[in-house]
Protein backbone atom coordinates (compact mmCIF):
# COMPACT_ATOMS: atom_id res chain seq x y z
CA UNK A 1 0.00 0.00 0.00
CA UNK A 2 1.52 3.17 -0.86
CA UNK A 3 -0.08 6.97 -0.58
CA UNK A 4 -0.11 9.50 -3.22
CA UNK A 5 -1.39 13.09 -2.63
CA UNK A 6 -2.44 15.94 -4.97
CA UNK A 7 -2.61 19.26 -4.38
CA UNK A 8 -5.42 21.68 -5.95
CA UNK A 9 -6.42 25.09 -5.36
CA UNK A 10 -9.59 27.52 -5.84
CA UNK A 11 -10.59 30.66 -4.16
CA UNK A 12 -14.11 31.39 -3.06
CA UNK A 13 -16.84 33.57 -1.14
CA UNK A 14 -18.46 31.88 1.87
CA UNK A 15 -20.01 33.20 5.21
CA UNK A 16 -21.03 31.46 8.06
CA UNK A 17 -25.17 31.33 8.99
CA UNK A 18 -27.77 29.63 10.78
CA UNK A 19 -31.11 30.49 9.47
CA UNK A 20 -32.07 28.59 12.88
CA UNK A 21 -30.71 31.57 14.92
CA UNK A 22 -31.27 34.97 15.31
CA UNK A 23 -28.47 37.75 14.31
CA UNK A 24 -27.27 38.28 17.63
CA UNK A 25 -26.74 34.43 17.76
CA UNK A 26 -25.05 34.37 14.85
CA UNK A 27 -22.98 37.02 15.62
CA UNK A 28 -21.90 35.28 18.83
CA UNK A 29 -20.95 32.24 17.40
CA UNK A 30 -19.63 33.07 14.22
CA UNK A 31 -17.89 36.25 14.72
CA UNK A 32 -16.70 38.36 11.49
CA UNK A 33 -17.39 35.10 9.72
CA UNK A 34 -20.81 35.54 10.02
CA UNK A 35 -20.65 39.13 7.64
CA UNK A 36 -24.22 38.03 5.17
CA UNK A 37 -21.93 39.95 2.47
CA UNK A 38 -19.22 37.02 3.32
CA UNK A 39 -15.59 37.01 2.61
CA UNK A 40 -12.92 34.57 0.84
CA UNK A 41 -9.79 32.55 0.63
CA UNK A 42 -7.30 30.99 -1.13
CA UNK A 43 -8.24 27.26 -0.58
CA UNK A 44 -5.39 24.47 -1.08
CA UNK A 45 -7.21 20.97 -1.08
CA UNK A 46 -5.21 18.30 -0.96
CA UNK A 47 -6.35 14.66 -1.90
CA UNK A 48 -4.80 11.49 -0.72
CA UNK A 49 -5.57 8.48 -2.38
CA UNK A 50 -4.10 4.76 -1.27
CA UNK A 51 -3.24 1.92 -3.43
CA UNK A 52 -0.72 -0.71 -4.76
CA UNK A 53 1.62 0.02 -7.45
CA UNK A 54 0.39 -1.38 -10.68
CA UNK A 55 3.78 -3.00 -11.70
CA UNK A 56 3.59 -2.07 -15.72
CA UNK A 57 3.49 1.65 -15.19
CA UNK A 58 4.87 2.41 -11.42
CA UNK A 59 1.80 4.06 -10.57
CA UNK A 60 -0.37 3.77 -8.01
CA UNK A 61 -2.99 6.00 -9.84
CA UNK A 62 -2.35 7.99 -12.33
CA UNK A 63 -1.91 11.39 -11.88
CA UNK A 64 -3.01 13.08 -15.07
CA UNK A 65 -6.25 11.49 -14.54
CA UNK A 66 -6.57 12.44 -11.24
CA UNK A 67 -6.02 15.82 -12.01
CA UNK A 68 -8.85 16.21 -14.59
CA UNK A 69 -11.16 14.25 -11.96
CA UNK A 70 -10.45 17.13 -9.36
CA UNK A 71 -10.69 19.68 -11.73
CA UNK A 72 -13.92 18.10 -12.95
CA UNK A 73 -15.34 17.49 -9.68
CA UNK A 74 -14.10 19.94 -7.70
CA UNK A 75 -12.63 22.86 -9.08
CA UNK A 76 -14.42 23.70 -11.90
CA UNK A 77 -17.64 23.64 -9.31
CA UNK A 78 -15.82 25.59 -6.30
CA UNK A 79 -13.39 27.99 -7.68
CA UNK A 80 -14.30 31.87 -8.12
CA UNK A 81 -17.74 30.80 -7.05
CA UNK A 82 -19.50 32.11 -3.85
CA UNK A 83 -19.89 28.56 -1.92
CA UNK A 84 -23.41 29.71 0.01
CA UNK A 85 -25.49 30.65 -2.85
CA UNK A 86 -23.76 28.94 -6.01
CA UNK A 87 -22.58 25.35 -5.00
CA UNK A 88 -25.42 23.07 -3.85
CA UNK A 89 -24.40 21.27 -1.06
CA UNK A 90 -23.77 24.41 0.86
CA UNK A 91 -27.36 25.66 0.77
CA UNK A 92 -28.13 23.26 3.07
CA UNK A 93 -24.72 22.86 5.55
CA UNK A 94 -23.06 25.68 6.54
CA UNK A 95 -19.50 26.06 4.47
CA UNK A 96 -16.49 25.78 7.17
CA UNK A 97 -14.08 24.53 6.50
CA UNK A 98 -14.78 20.56 7.98
CA UNK A 99 -17.99 20.84 5.91
CA UNK A 100 -16.03 21.58 2.86
CA UNK A 101 -13.96 18.13 3.48
CA UNK A 102 -16.80 16.51 3.82
CA UNK A 103 -18.45 17.95 0.92
CA UNK A 104 -15.20 17.27 -1.82
CA UNK A 105 -14.54 13.51 -0.12
CA UNK A 106 -18.44 12.70 -1.01
CA UNK A 107 -17.34 14.25 -4.39
CA UNK A 108 -14.33 12.11 -5.20
CA UNK A 109 -15.54 8.90 -3.56
CA UNK A 110 -15.84 6.15 -5.61
CA UNK A 111 -14.90 8.17 -9.06
CA UNK A 112 -10.83 7.50 -8.40
CA UNK A 113 -9.72 4.27 -10.69
CA UNK A 114 -7.61 1.58 -9.42
CA UNK A 115 -7.35 3.60 -5.59
CA UNK A 116 -9.05 4.19 -2.69
CA UNK A 117 -9.69 7.92 -1.47
CA UNK A 118 -7.75 7.99 2.20
CA UNK A 119 -7.78 11.27 3.12
CA UNK A 120 -9.19 15.27 2.34
CA UNK A 121 -7.43 17.98 3.75
CA UNK A 122 -8.68 21.63 2.93
CA UNK A 123 -6.57 24.28 4.02
CA UNK A 124 -8.24 27.75 4.41
CA UNK A 125 -5.45 29.32 4.99
CA UNK A 126 -1.86 28.15 6.41
CA UNK A 127 -3.02 28.34 9.96
CA UNK A 128 -6.50 26.41 9.74
CA UNK A 129 -7.20 23.34 7.82
CA UNK A 130 -9.65 20.30 8.16
CA UNK A 131 -9.41 16.96 7.38
CA UNK A 132 -11.68 13.89 6.49
CA UNK A 133 -10.82 10.21 6.23
CA UNK A 134 -15.01 9.33 5.33
CA UNK A 135 -16.90 7.68 7.90
CA UNK A 136 -14.30 4.93 9.78
CA UNK B 1 -19.49 12.84 10.94
CA UNK B 2 -16.00 13.00 12.50
CA UNK B 3 -13.53 15.59 11.20
CA UNK B 4 -10.10 16.46 12.37
CA UNK B 5 -9.17 20.45 13.01
CA UNK B 6 -6.10 21.03 12.59
CA UNK B 7 -4.94 24.33 13.80
CA UNK B 8 -1.19 26.04 14.11
CA UNK B 9 0.08 28.79 16.25
CA UNK B 10 3.53 30.46 16.97
CA UNK B 11 5.72 31.86 19.63
CA UNK B 12 9.25 32.75 20.16
CA UNK B 13 11.53 31.60 22.70
CA UNK B 14 14.50 31.14 23.61
CA UNK B 15 16.42 27.36 25.58
CA UNK B 16 19.42 26.12 26.82
CA UNK B 17 19.97 22.18 26.47
CA UNK B 18 21.49 21.01 29.61
CA UNK B 19 21.34 18.87 32.34
CA UNK B 20 23.35 19.03 35.94
CA UNK B 21 23.48 14.76 35.46
CA UNK B 22 26.33 15.46 32.75
CA UNK B 23 29.62 16.87 33.96
CA UNK B 24 30.03 20.30 31.47
CA UNK B 25 32.36 17.80 28.69
CA UNK B 26 29.64 15.35 28.89
CA UNK B 27 26.85 18.33 28.26
CA UNK B 28 29.26 19.79 25.38
CA UNK B 29 29.80 16.35 23.73
CA UNK B 30 25.42 15.18 23.99
CA UNK B 31 24.16 18.91 22.99
CA UNK B 32 26.88 20.62 20.63
CA UNK B 33 25.93 24.10 20.11
CA UNK B 34 22.26 23.51 21.93
CA UNK B 35 24.61 23.62 25.23
CA UNK B 36 26.30 27.35 24.80
CA UNK B 37 25.75 28.96 28.62
CA UNK B 38 23.98 31.61 27.01
CA UNK B 39 21.47 29.92 25.59
CA UNK B 40 20.26 30.46 21.79
CA UNK B 41 16.39 30.49 20.48
CA UNK B 42 13.86 29.66 17.89
CA UNK B 43 10.61 30.48 16.08
CA UNK B 44 8.25 27.37 17.32
CA UNK B 45 5.61 26.82 15.22
CA UNK B 46 2.73 24.36 17.07
CA UNK B 47 0.27 22.44 15.02
CA UNK B 48 -2.72 21.40 17.36
CA UNK B 49 -5.29 18.08 15.87
CA UNK B 50 -8.53 18.34 17.46
CA UNK B 51 -11.33 15.33 16.25
CA UNK B 52 -14.65 15.13 16.76
CA UNK B 53 -18.39 14.75 15.31
CA UNK B 54 -19.04 18.05 12.97
CA UNK B 55 -21.84 19.92 14.79
CA UNK B 56 -24.72 20.52 12.44
CA UNK B 57 -25.85 23.60 13.88
CA UNK B 58 -22.30 25.18 13.40
CA UNK B 59 -20.63 22.99 10.65
CA UNK B 60 -17.60 23.36 13.00
CA UNK B 61 -15.56 20.01 15.37
CA UNK B 62 -15.16 22.78 18.08
CA UNK B 63 -15.51 26.64 18.12
CA UNK B 64 -12.02 28.27 17.00
CA UNK B 65 -12.03 31.36 18.85
CA UNK B 66 -12.72 29.31 21.70
CA UNK B 67 -9.27 27.29 20.71
CA UNK B 68 -7.72 30.30 19.82
CA UNK B 69 -8.67 32.06 23.61
CA UNK B 70 -7.75 29.08 25.46
CA UNK B 71 -4.41 29.10 22.94
CA UNK B 72 -3.63 32.42 23.88
CA UNK B 73 -4.34 31.98 27.44
CA UNK B 74 -2.56 28.46 27.99
CA UNK B 75 0.42 28.39 25.25
CA UNK B 76 1.25 31.48 23.50
CA UNK B 77 1.38 33.73 26.82
CA UNK B 78 3.21 31.08 28.60
CA UNK B 79 5.51 30.35 26.05
CA UNK B 80 5.92 33.30 24.02
CA UNK B 81 9.37 35.62 24.47
CA UNK B 82 10.18 33.72 27.13
CA UNK B 83 13.20 31.44 28.31
CA UNK B 84 12.08 27.95 28.65
CA UNK B 85 14.79 26.53 31.08
CA UNK B 86 13.19 29.32 33.66
CA UNK B 87 9.41 27.98 33.55
CA UNK B 88 8.34 25.49 36.11
CA UNK B 89 7.81 22.50 33.24
CA UNK B 90 11.53 22.57 32.23
CA UNK B 91 13.00 23.19 36.48
CA UNK B 92 13.62 18.68 35.97
CA UNK B 93 13.55 17.57 32.15
CA UNK B 94 15.96 19.35 29.65
CA UNK B 95 13.96 22.10 27.49
CA UNK B 96 14.07 19.70 24.20
CA UNK B 97 11.52 19.68 21.59
CA UNK B 98 10.20 16.67 23.03
CA UNK B 99 9.70 17.07 26.02
CA UNK B 100 8.11 20.61 24.64
CA UNK B 101 5.60 18.84 22.77
CA UNK B 102 4.61 16.39 25.75
CA UNK B 103 3.87 19.10 27.74
CA UNK B 104 2.24 21.10 25.09
CA UNK B 105 -0.02 17.86 24.80
CA UNK B 106 -0.75 17.94 28.15
CA UNK B 107 -1.90 21.79 28.33
CA UNK B 108 -4.32 21.19 24.91
CA UNK B 109 -5.96 17.87 27.19
CA UNK B 110 -7.49 20.78 29.28
CA UNK B 111 -9.22 22.41 26.21
CA UNK B 112 -12.55 20.36 26.66
CA UNK B 113 -14.16 21.51 22.85
CA UNK B 114 -12.90 18.67 21.38
CA UNK B 115 -10.83 14.96 21.46
CA UNK B 116 -7.06 16.04 20.82
CA UNK B 117 -5.36 13.85 18.68
CA UNK B 118 -1.86 15.05 18.66
CA UNK B 119 0.58 17.82 18.87
CA UNK B 120 3.02 18.79 16.21
CA UNK B 121 5.58 21.02 16.96
CA UNK B 122 8.57 22.60 14.63
CA UNK B 123 11.69 24.10 16.23
CA UNK B 124 13.28 24.66 13.00
CA UNK B 125 11.68 23.81 9.41
CA UNK B 126 13.65 20.90 9.71
CA UNK B 127 13.08 19.76 12.86
CA UNK B 128 9.65 18.77 13.85
CA UNK B 129 8.09 16.55 17.00
CA UNK B 130 4.81 15.00 16.85
CA UNK B 131 3.29 13.70 20.18
CA UNK B 132 -0.26 11.66 20.47
CA UNK B 133 0.10 10.67 24.25
CA UNK B 134 0.55 7.12 24.68
CA UNK B 135 -1.23 5.30 22.45
CA UNK B 136 0.44 5.30 19.00
CA UNK B 137 -1.77 7.41 15.90
CA UNK B 138 -3.35 4.49 13.81
CA UNK B 139 -1.51 3.94 10.41
CA UNK B 140 -1.72 6.81 7.81
CA UNK B 141 -2.78 9.35 9.68
CA UNK B 142 -0.47 11.50 10.07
Amino acid sequence: MIFLTRKAEFSSAHFYWNEAWSPEENQRVFGKCANRNGHGHNYTLEVTVAGEIDTTSGFVVDLKELKEILDREVVSIYDHRHLNLEVPEFKTTIPTTENIAIAIWRRLNGKIPHAKLHRVRVYEMPDLFADYYGEQ
Amino acid sequence: MKAHLNRRYHFSASHRLHTDAYDAAKNLAVFGKCNNPHGHGHNYTVQVTLSGHVDPATGMVCNLSELDAFAQTNLLSRFDHTNLNTLDCFANTVSTTENLSVEIYRIFQGFTGAHLERVHVEETSNNSFNYAGEAMPASGTI
